[in-house]
């Protein structure tokens, strides 16, 4: 098993309006990415499994090749500094990825 | 070969940029210089309430560099999203730092302002005749929340700054803008690529953010050409890499591919970035894909209340294995006690060391902790009971007698005297929405000669 921060160059949430917000993973290497892509690690199972959310409720998981790049995008449960809201920025919403411990290729 | 130079001091005016990274831009004779003054990141309070979230000091400092380096050399400026949330008192704010500066340096120009206040019945009247659309996850914009909205801007596109260019300005001070098209407006202007001029809008509204390593308080150069544009850095300590640049397109995006602005999109799927040594990379392939209607992304801010706060530590391990339950106690307890506050107002615990950050989503929530820090947080109608609902809700929690509890004197170390703070009026975003419209009837254009 192993975690992203082995093999991430970024790992980071912000907000992308008031009301959504986007996971991005940057991998340090093609390979890594490729293998991701390939072996379809990252859903929307995972991602309503990591955040304790429906899986309806991810708007969207996006590869960006050019950038060795995974964007999850999701809503925010209040809008960017509403009452009750507790991350303006959105900034601080990474976390559960980095905890999450995942197959390796080599396992 | 055509190229047009555009110089990016910085990512937020207001952020600084070193003066020697400014000089180098200069000497290559930039044929604008823009910057981004604004962004809603800091959320809706500095819309709702008409201040900057920049320091008026440092948004001076840069200006004045700016503006004594631009006229004297004939350089246009533009500035976009004036005083960060771009509506009247913020542009009027920016207008008077401008003014304040020509006249101590003995400046003269013709300057323009373009606002971009919306009115309620502008919205009012595209929502009856269904050219009002949400954006995700948006709810649905009614009469009732537009009467209660206060400020709203519109984000403007390339067209209305083109006009005061159009017009001789020198310097255009615009209010709230769509972050590339402050870059994009002069080339655009004169025939180079839309979706270019956008893409590189795009990247330079963040100065050298985009360059490795990035930094939002220094500066970066863009050159457009026929068929591509390069950037280039411009502090020895930074390089762009085809990386850097492409990581940047993510950033703040919900597509890396498809980013919709004022009358179109721009259609990434086909750049390349290249390195062309020398921290320099080129970017090619973008375009711009206009839409059959016009339409504006409109933000809207309404006042919720007023907000009082108290902040206090938790160390006795008792009182933390059942936090959760005390609080709902407290909370139930407050009710009784003040049911006018709790039913008007909103009580919110934020306990830092458990799930301050995340909430709900927070997937370490039953995690052991030796310390929680917790931000009581009280929302009402008026400034005098949040005060109440804060200073009861803090009085309570001070001295409930939990289940199992054994430290009889307190349940909470202040850090502070006085514990409760007020934190003034509370803001929320109620529009964000596209307008269906057209790209210059809301922007007004004034000339004023400095």
């Amino acid at each position: 098993m192993a975690r992203l921060e082995d093999i991430a160059l970024v790992v980071r949430s912000k907000n992308t309006s008031p009301f959504t917000y986007s996971l991005d993973i940057m991998f340090r290497a093609a390979r890594d990415y490729e293998d991701f892509k390939s072996r379809g690690l990252i859903d929307r199972a995972l991602v309503a499994e990591l955040y304790g959310i429906d899986q309806e409720k991810v708007l969207d998981i996006i590869f960006f090749d050019p950038a060795l790049a995974i964007k999850i995008c999701l809503p925010r449960e209040i809008s960017s500094g509403a009452p009750g809201d507790r991350d303006v920025y959105g900034a601080q919403q990474h976390a559960p990825l980095l905890l999450w411990n995942f197959p390796h290729a080599s396992d | 070969m055509a190229r047009f130079t555009i110089l990016s001091p910085t990512a937020i005016l207001g952020y600084g940029f070193p003066e020697s990274s400014f000089q180098r831009g200069l000497a290559h004779n930039p044929d604008l210089i823009a910057v981004d003054a604004g962004s809603a990141d800091p959320g809706p309070y500095y819309l709702g309430v008409g201040k900057s979230f920049t320091d008026r000091s440092a948004v001076r400092r840069d200006l004045s560099l700016i503006l004594s380096a631009a006229v004297s050399r004939g350089i246009p400026v533009v500035i976009g999203s004036a005083g960060g949330a771009g509506a009247s008192p913020h542009l009027q704010w920016t207008v008077d730092i401008v003014k304040e500066l020509a006249d101590e340096l003995g400046l003269s120009f013709r300057l323009g302002i373009v606002a971009a206040d919306v009115a309620r019945h502008t919205l009012l009247e595209g929502l009856q005749q269904q050219r009002v659309k949400a954006l995700t996850s948006v709810p649905p914009l009614t009469a009732d929340t537009l009467n209660e909205t206060g400020a709203m801007v519109a984000q403007m596109g390339v067209e209305p700054i083109q006009q005061a260019l159009k017009a001789g300005c020198e310097v255009v001070v615009a209010g709230r803008a769509y972050d590339p098209a402050v870059f994009a407006a002069l080339p655009m202007l004169e025939g180079y690529d839309a979706g270019l001029a956008l893409h590189l809008g795009k990247i330079l509204e963040c100065a050298a953010i985009a360059a490795s390593p990035g930094s939002g308080a220094d500066c970066a150069l863009g050159i457009l050409e026929k068929d591509r544009f390069i950037l280039q850095p411009l502090s020895d300590s930074r390089s762009f890499t085809p990386t850097s640049v492409a990581a940047h397109t993510l950033y703040e995006k919900s597509d890396p591919y498809i980013l919709p602005g004022p009358g179109g999109h721009l259609d990434l799927r086909n750049v390349s970035f290249e390195d062309i040594g020398d921290g320099r990379v080129a970017v090619s392939g973008s375009s711009f894909v206009p839409s059959r209607d016009y339409t504006l992304k409109i933000e809207g801010a309404r006042r919720v209340g007023y907000r009082s706060i108290a902040i206090a530590g938790i160390r006795d391990p008792i009182m933390i294995a059942s936090i959760s339950e005390i609080l709902d106690q407290v909370r139930s307890r407050v009710n009784e006690l003040h049911p006018a506050g709790s039913q008007q107002g909103s009580l919110h615990f934020h306990v830092y060391g458990k799930d301050g950050v995340m909430g709900n989503q927070e997937p370490l929530r039953n995690a052991p902790s030796h310390e929680l820090g917790i931000v009581i947080d009280a929302v009402c109608p008026d400034p005098q009971s949040a005060d109440t609902l804060c200073s009861l809700t803090r009085s309570t929690l001070l001295h409930f007698g939990y289940e199992g509890r054994i430290a009889t004197a307190g349940n909470l170390a202040f850090p502070f005297s006085p514990s409760d703070l007020r934190a003034g009026e509370v803001y929320e975003f109620s529009v964000y929405h596209l307008l269906q419209t057209d790209a210059l009837t809301l922007f007004p254009l004034s000339v004023v000669e400095i």
